[in-house]
């Protein structure tokens, strides 16, 4: 299915989506340094819940189920009256409602929020990714075949 | 606007949930025995107060609902989405819980889900938002959860109510249960209970 998103709605999921994976430290650690919080309302949640993991696999790349993975969400309205929804993997409720308040406060300053928590968060992410995928390389072996017996 | 806002629901959603449930099953053991009902803050929609206590509590993905015309609106199937997941029905026969609001028609008794034989429970409760729960016409109660006879006078319900009611009574098992709320307030009219005087 294709659906057209408008740049601002791809930069809003691009935010969540940083957001959401980023490590629990350091995005607590980025809101707590971030200054002048609004004061929220709770709209739903936050709550935990499963949600159903799919996977792809075989040739024909048929999906099946993986298993549930555990989800906390949380939907807010700060005081101007933005709403904001906030998705993460695991129980961790208070990262939840602060993503919604970020993803809430995301809409009226963009531009403040996206320099001080999410190009900050993303870097890391980055960073974290290049060392994996080092670490993974250093121990890479590549298995090929020499010959062949023939007869 | 990037965001919808659909309102808020519960403040403490368990705990709230569990004193609405417990309110709505006193009312429903002693029929005509007005519950105090907590009712939901925000008053953003035209679903407002009583109607939003019973409706978070009660329903699910699982319970399709029925909402009268004046409760139909984007706003409110918005709320009812976002907070319950239940499904809107335009048919109340289709529906286990059908909400009405304030000034809009009953629908007719028999028009809704009866239950089967087999399963009575799968009739359709009715939830239904009335000027005030006293100085209306009164009403004599007998049955199950009343120890002798009880009075009720509920304003706002239809002119024909009491003959509805009479057939209702009839078809037991089967039938429709009804939740008539005003003021903070739940009375329960289950299938059993049955209106001797009007």
């Amino acid at each position: 299915m294709t659906s057209e998103i408008s740049a601002e709605q791809a930069a809003r999921k691009r935010a969540l989506d940083i957001l959401a994976t980023a490590p629990a430290k350091a995005l607590a650690e980025r809101w707590h340094a971030f200054g002048d919080k609004p004061d929220h309302q709770r709209l739903r949640g936050p709550e935990t819940g499963l949600v159903m993991v799919r996977g792809r696999a075989g040739g024909g790349g048929a999906p099946f189920n993986l298993g549930e993975a555990t989800v906390s969400r949380a939907s807010v309205r700060i005081v101007t009256g933005e709403v904001g929804h906030g998705y993460c993997l695991g129980r961790d409720l208070d990262q939840a409602e602060a993503i919604a308040v970020i993803d809430a406060l995301r809409q009226r300053d963009a531009g403040r929020v996206d320099a001080e928590i999410i190009a900050p968060l993303e870097t890391l992410i980055v960073e974290s990714d290049v060392t994996r995928k080092n670490e993974t390389a250093a121990t890479r072996v590549d298995f090929f075949t020499m010959v062949r017996g023939d007869n | 606007m990037l965001s919808h806002d659909f309102g808020a629901g519960f403040a403490d959603p368990v705990r709230d949930a569990q004193a609405a449930f417990r309110a709505i099953l006193d009312a429903l053991a002693n029929p005509g025995m007005a519950q105090k009902l907590l009712t939901s803050g925000e008053r953003s929609t035209a679903l407002q107060g009583e109607l939003v206590s019973i409706l978070l509590t009660l329903s699910d993905h699982d319970t399709p609902i029925w909402l009268s015309p004046a409760l139909d609106t984007v706003a409110v199937r918005g709320f009812v989405g976002f907070h319950t997941g239940a499904p809107v029905v335009a048919d109340p026969e289709k529906a286990n819980f059908a909400f009405v609001a304030r000034g809009d028609d009953l629908p007719d008794l028999a028009s809704c889900n009866l239950g089967t034989q087999e399963y009575p429970d799968r009739s359709t409760t009715i939830v239904i938002e009335l000027l005030s729960l006293t100085g209306g016409a009164e009403l004599v109660l007998r049955g199950p959860g009343i120890a002798d006879t009880t009075t009720v006078a509920p304003q706002g319900l239809p002119q024909d109510f009491v003959a509805q009611w009479q057939d209702n009574r009839e078809l037991f098992p089967r039938g429709i249960d009804l939740l008539l709320v005003a003021g903070g307030e739940v009375i329960g009219l289950p299938r059993s209970t049955r209106i001797v005087e009007a």
